[in-house]
């Protein structure tokens, strides 16, 4: 009642020059802490910088080019115009083909209608010849039956599926590329369908994709776990010796052990051998060129990625655990399942997601000792990369790729328990 | 408690690691069922061991131990059915604390309901009843050691081991830990067998101290007779607070002996491990036990020497004084008011008792030095 003064004051005067001592304190704090976050960030600044530029801004230019479509609009901006109206329930009007025609002779000019033809190429294959086919023949845009003309140069101009094609392609964004990433495409009414049975490959690829990934990770997984415990109970010289048995293929290239696997594996090499000199087989089997190969010489690449988490948490797991586990009245086997495995599981996690994801973009191994129908998803982003240069397409694939991916992590990282995936 | 059945048997137990040197030495050894025994020695000494070869995680070069008159020599050590405390607890960290302290009934089968129950008394008996849902990690190390305890009391077993449990504890949860133990102790009738190189906690909690140096039991005695009666100069010195006088034996008589010191003067002693006149002996002299000014009508023995320093820390007073012969004495007297405190250089006069002065062989490694 006392210290109630005009302005609402109800708090005695001591508490409020400890809310401005308070505040004060804060500001004063904030300034002293502003420098250590500049220099913070000046120490990871280079490498932040890095990332963006050569990590960040490209996975955005990819995610971008799987929906951009400016080829055709570009080229046939007249066209494009004036199929907006066209509701495709019967042929475009003359408006349409005159505008096509006078796009076609000026890409003709320019020489970009390849451009074009190679985009609506991606959607009905045949699409090349005929659009440059009609860019070197042009019928006037003043030909007064100009639907006739057009489809003199080639019947498929008197089809709606022809302009359907074209008005799908018109852009600025598009589905083509995702959707046919997954094996689904637009019909001419503009539903989402399935493509045909024989043009259907990526969802098996991205299956094979997984499915090899998967048991890559979990033979690494079984050999792995007994080197990293043979190593975290080892004194360190054996340990670090074993550690440099582990780590030297890394010091060797990629290609190179790859290629040595050829060189075991095939025919006649000295895997081959070795079992029908002990009897095993009569005859060589085929050990490379199909997905055994793949699945050797990929778990063998990946298995430091294994070995490595799982030492760093096996090594942090103390034996007295263990023999309390004993002491306590648990058989061996009974404490190492209770006591010792669930311990591991941060590094079992966390190497299990690294094999995964290594083995989800592996590229370079199986190209090299996989059969042709062991190719994983990555052979057929390099092959659109480099090959038929389909950007979209490859940039749709990678997309795919990576959302999968995120949703797959997402879903173990819910199961395996949050924070439970220890890298180091 | 000490001449109850015996509940644990040592006979003739060796143990070496590297075929060389053995860690423990014919060791013979009665544990009595319901007693606290106390394993005491300096690091290397074998009590952990001797611990380890009951606890089943070694195994006797030689000889057998016996458990309940069985031999336990060739048993593993999940089926001794004997309750293990770690120094650092060793509490599971992937579990709660009442998984933790679940566990042991869990891994013998025993039903769920009775589970709950018995969890739910043994985290009460450690005062812990309300942090069964936490994480060892969440806990205090004192609540840690709690659960490591009622975790190696849970099922009941006969005996239990602890390897210097408070170790890791600071001075004054240590000493908090000790009462709470040995009150645990008294109120549950097990027998335990504690390892430490602490000698307060050990005659803080035992009922007996089995001294532990170079692989051999040096004196196994309850914790007063250890102090008053050492048998030989390792323990007189391991245990507790003690002064050293050299000298050598002139004439033994019955259990009293004439010991000339180094310095020359000449005091009566009581015999303890010196069998001949001319013998070399080391005299131990609780500092407590020596007199300056008033002294007990009794005192045998005087001596003179010069105050070197002399320190007042409230309930007593430090004096240290230099005797002839070159040996140091500190001596503990009780401080009362107006006590005239010694000033380092006054000299003054020194008594004991003979039967305060224990005449010891020196120690091996002591007369190697010398």
């Amino acid at each position: 009642m006392i210290n109630q003064g005009a302005d609402g004051e109800l708090s005695p005067s001591t508490d409020g020059n400890a809310a401005i001592g308070g505040r004060a304190l804060k500001a004063r704090l904030r300034r002293a802490e502003r420098m250590r976050k500049v220099a913070a960030f000046g120490l990871v600044a280079p490498l932040l910088l890095f990332v963006i530029v050569s990590f960040a801004l490209p996975i955005a230019g990819m995610l971008w080019r799987s929906v951009e479509d400016t080829e055709v609009s570009s080229v046939m901006p007249r066209t494009i115009a004036a199929l907006k109206g066209w509701g495709g329930q019967d042929l475009p009007s003359e408006e349409v083909y005159r505008a096509a025609a006078r796009d076609l002779a000026e890409a003709r000019a320019n020489g970009t209608a390849s451009a074009a033809a190679r985009r609506l190429n991606y959607d009905i294959n045949g699409f090349r010849t005929l659009i440059m086919t009609a860019a070197r023949k042009a019928p006037s845009a003043d030909e007064a039956d100009i639907r006739a003309a057009f489809v003199a140069l080639d019947a498929r101009w008197g089809e709606r599926e022809t302009w359907a094609a074209v008005k799908r392609a018109s852009g600025p964004l598009t589905d083509f590329y995702l959707l046919a990433a997954v094996d689904l495409q637009h019909d001419a009414s503009g539903s989402i369908v399935h493509v045909p049975e024989e043009r259907a490959i990526y969802l098996d690829v991205l299956g094979r994709t997984f499915r090899i990934s998967l048991t890559v990770t979990l033979l690494s997984l079984f050999m792995a776990f007994p080197v990293a415990y043979l190593m975290s109970t080892q004194p360190a010289k054996v340990a670090n010796l074993l550690m440099i048995l582990v780590l030297l293929p890394f010091w060797t290239s990629l290609l190179v052990r790859t290629a040595a696997w050829v060189v075991l594996l095939q025919n006649e090499g000295l895997v081959n051998r070795l079992l029908v000199w002990m009897g095993v087989i009569d005859a060589p089997i085929r050990l490379i060129y199909n997905s055994i190969g793949v699945h050797v010489a990929m778990t063998h690449v990946l298995l430091p990625f294994m070995i490595l988490p799982l030492y760093s948490t096996m090594k942090a797991i103390k034996p007295h655990y263990m023999r309390a586990a004993i002491s306590l009245g648990a058989p061996p086997a009974v404490a190492f399942v209770r006591v010792y495995l669930p311990q591991c599981l941060p590094g079992i996690a966390a190497g299990c997601l690294l094999v995964f994801i290594l083995a989800i973009g592996y590229y370079i191994t199986p190209a090299l000792v996989g059969g042709a129908g062991d190719q994983m998803l990555s052979y057929f982003i390099a092959f659109y990369t480099t090959d038929s240069v389909n950007w979209g397409m490859a940039s749709a694939l990678g997309a795919v790729l990576l959302a999968t991916t995120m949703v797959l992590y997402g879903v173990y990282s819910r199961l395996v328990g949050d924070g439970a995936i220890k890298m180091g | 408690m000490v001449g109850g059945d015996v509940l644990v048997r040592f006979s003739m137990v060796q143990k070496t690691y590297d075929g060389e040197a053995l860690v423990v030495k014919n060791l013979d050894l009665d544990i009595h069922r319901g007693e606290f025994l106390t394993l005491l020695g300096p690091s290397g000494s074998g009590k952990t061991t001797t611990l380890m070869m009951l606890a089943g995680f070694e195994v006797p070069t030689y000889g057998e131990i016996t458990l309940n008159g069985k031999a336990i020599n060739s048993l593993p050590p999940h089926k001794r059915n004997i309750g293990m405390v770690f120094q650092n607890y060793a509490l599971f960290p992937h579990m709660t604390v009442a998984q933790n302290v679940a566990f042991p009934l869990e891994v013998r089968k025993v039903p769920k309901a009775e589970i709950g129950a018995k969890v739910a008394h043994a985290l009460d008996m450690v005062q812990l009843a309300e942090f069964g849902k936490r994480r060892p990690a969440q806990l205090s190390g004192g609540q840690q050691q709690r659960v490591a305890l009622a975790r190696a009391l849970v099922f009941d077993p006969e005996l239990v081991l602890m390897d210097e449990p408070l170790g890791a504890l600071d001075k004054q949860l240590r000493e908090h830990m000790q009462m709470e133990i040995k009150h645990l102790h008294e109120r549950l009738g097990i027998t335990v067998v504690y390892v430490t190189h602490d000698q307060s906690e050990a005659l803080t909690m035992s009922d007996r101290v089995a001294v532990f140096h170079g692989g051999v039991i040096q004196q196994i005695a309850a914790p007063d007779i250890l102090y008053e009666q050492p048998k030989n100069a390792f323990v007189a010195n391991f245990i507790g607070e003690n002064n050293n006088l050299h000298g050598r034996i002139e004439t033994i008589d019955g259990d009293r002996c004439t010991v000339v010191l180094d310095g020359g003067a000449r005091v009566q002693a009581t015999r303890v491990n010196v069998y001949g006149a001319d013998m070399p002996t080391v005299l131990s002299i609780r500092p407590e036990r020596l007199y300056i000014g008033d002294s007990p009508t009794d005192v045998t023995n005087r001596l003179t020497g010069t105050v070197v320093e002399s320190i007042y820390l409230g309930d007593h007073l430090r004096v240290v004084m230099e005797v002839p012969g070159g040996s140091s004495l500190m001596i503990k007297m009780q401080a009362r008011p107006n006590l005239s405190q010694p000033k380092p250089g006054d000299r003054i006069e020194l008594s004991f008792r003979a039967e305060d002065c224990h005449a010891h062989a020196p120690l091996k490694v002591a007369a190697g030095d010398a």
